[in-house]
């Protein structure tokens, strides 16, 4: 090793690496592949663009027998269209920059080739967490965002009292933002813990179950005097808001659009802010534990 | 030692004796291979039940401002109806199977099932049958738990009858979602990638399973795509037997209907592997 000049060797680790050029990397590698897999690219959109049409179909189905879900909640059908598409822009987000990377994490440690990563001088979080980018995801961030043009232009021309105020649409993709942060330090956090587990299947799974939980309004969450539905929904409107902030992901961007004079939205937008950072801050925690753990498998 | 004239008969009982020794060994083999991740196993179940969690407070919300029923179903009906069609996919959904059975096509691991004298297809499912019978197994805790906390929303226990055509139906629907993705998994043949035809495949099996919703509340003509598709015995037919919503009649028809689509992707599976193999190709060691 003595034939390395040190004064390179000195250089080339006190080098930064540019981050964002690394990530364009990532993306255009990604895209040159789904490019490669033409047909595979555009089956893939067009499922997942079905997938949401049927999803739209069934709340049109029950739009069809009531006009609004539940009783003085304010969300009526473009309302929620509103929530709606604003569940699909962070979920497909998640699913364009981080979903193949959280499955392929697990894959990694169960394989020992976690290695190579490690050995990468670049932050192994970002390096784990933002490989891949499943470009075909972004079909449905484009027409989720076209039903959420629709959604408002149709309230602001039938509803008298609504408009929108400048505000209200700087706020909305920053509060996207901390959704899609809050939904991924879950995810990475969860798919760390295979270090322990070996194999995480359910673990990732359970991702699923848990968002499942930020895909309706948190008003649902209640029930009527004297019935169980009415503590477990407030327990676990506490819990996922306050614990766990999956309920705010959503909601809380929905809201600022949709129905921004909601009493409690003031409280809930500052807590989402605070527990966007604490998720992230934590999930970094649990992946760099989970990271000492590690030990390789084979050679 | 038999007689020399029951030589014959002997043989016979003695090939089937060691055929039924060979599936026990695959099914032991493969009941203790499923029992190394049963931590992993009765976590996943009771996660599964989560969703339902959402549909209980969802379904509520919206019959607040409902009086009465939708399309025959009361908000108790739809809480019951997504719990039994999670029993329904308990026994048809096949985690895995199409996929993995592309996979060995492609990257020739197939090979083993060529060159030993086992059933490729027949392998499959004592495999996925012991993989069943551990879930039950495992499952039936957390099964048990939840319907009993959600007994209330269950109507009366049906008529003898009808618990007779739902577990047919549950055994049909287990052969019915076997053979059908193995057909699925077999078209590796023909096409390298079915990754995305998979993926086309759960999209609408979910949907018109009625995993998502009862699919008699589909309006017309929709109606009638689910009612000519085999997906609809994966989940909601049972589910929809138990509630009392297929009766008399068109209860026997369906169940003669649900028994034809599983002769008919018997035999798809049998045809497509035989001609998958004649054009099959194996490099490599």
């Amino acid at each position: 090793m003595s034939h390395f000049p040190p004064e390179y060797l000195a250089s080339n680790s006190s080098q930064k690496p540019n981050y964002a050029r690394v990530f364009l990397t990532f993306a255009r590698n990604s895209l040159v592949r789904d490019m490669t897999f033409r047909s595979n690219f555009i089956i893939e959109t067009i499922t997942s663009l079905s997938w949401m049409f049927m999803n739209l179909g069934f709340y049109l189905l029950i739009f069809s027998y009531t006009d609004v879900i539940g009783v003085a909640t304010g969300w009526t059908q473009y309302e929620f269209f509103v929530f709606f598409a604003t569940v699909a822009i962070v979920n497909s987000l998640v699913q364009t920059f981080f979903m193949p990377n959280a499955q392929e994490f697990s894959e990694l440690i169960r394989t020992g080739n976690l290695d190579f990563a490690l050995l990468k001088p670049i932050d192994t979080q970002f390096l784990i967490s933002l490989q891949k980018v499943n470009w075909s995801g972004l079909g449905n961030t484009g027409f989720a965002i076209l039903l959420l043009l629709f959604s408002l232009w149709h309230l602001s021309r039938h509803e008298a009292d609504f408009v929108l105020h400048p505000l209200q649409i700087l706020l909305y993709p920053l509060y996207v933002f901390c959704g899609i942060i809050i939904l991924y330090s879950l995810m990475i956090a969860l798919s760390a813990t295979s270090v322990w587990l070996g194999r995480n299947q359910s673990l990732y799974n359970f991702w699923f179950y848990i968002t499942n939980f930020s895909r309706y309004p948190m008003e649902i969450y209640s029930g009527p005097v004297g019935d169980p539905r009415r503590w477990i929904g407030e327990s676990l409107r506490t819990f996922f808001s306050y614990v766990i902030p999956v309920l705010l992901a959503v909601n809380v961007p929905a809201r600022i659009l949709a129905k921004p004079m909601a009493p409690d939205n003031l409280s809930l937008a500052l807590y989402a802010v605070i527990g966007t950072i604490l998720s992230f801050i934590l999930s970094r925690m649990i992946f760099y534990r989970a990271l000492r753990g590690y030990r390789s498998a084979s050679s | 030692m038999p007689a020399i004239a029951d030589k014959k008969h002997w043989s016979t009982v003695h090939v089937l004796q060691n055929t039924l020794v060979t599936w026990w060994t695959i099914l032991r083999i493969c009941l203790e291979e499923r029992l190394v991740y049963r931590g992993d196993f009765a976590l996943g179940t009771l996660m599964r039940f989560l969703p339902i969690v959402t549909q209980i407070f969802l379904w509520g919300t919206i019959f607040e401002t409902i009086s009465g029923k939708i399309a025959g179903y009361s908000y108790h009906d739809f809480i019951a109806y997504y719990l039994l069609t999670m029993v329904a996919r308990a026994f048809s959904s096949m985690p895995g199977l199409a996929s993995g059975i592309a996979t060995e096509i492609r990257d020739g691991s197939i090979k083993k099932y060529l060159i030993q004298p086992i059933d490729m297809i027949g392998f499959l499912l004592l495999n996925r049958l012991a993989h069943k019978l551990i879930y039950y197994g495992v499952a039936i805790g957390p099964f048990a738990l939840v319907f009993f906390l959600c007994r209330n929303y269950f109507p009366s226990m049906p008529p003898l009858e009808t618990i007779i055509a739902f577990a047919s139906s549950l055994v049909m629907g287990f052969l019915l979602g076997f053979f059908l993705e193995a057909a699925i998994g077999l078209i590796g043949f023909w096409l390298l990638e079915v990754s995305s035809l998979l993926f086309v495949y759960m999209l609408f099996s979910f949907f018109f399973s009625g995993h998502m919703f009862p699919l008699d509340i589909l309006p017309y003509p929709w109606n009638y795509v689910f009612e000519s598709l085999p997906l609809q015995y994966l989940a909601y037919f049972p589910a929809a037997v138990w509630l009392g919503k297929i009766e008399g009649e068109s209860l026997v028809t369906a169940l003669w209907i649900e028994a034809a689509w599983v002769s008919f992707f018997i035999i798809v599976c049998r045809i497509a592997f035989q001609r998958g193999v004649k054009r099959y190709s194996g490099y490599g060691g």
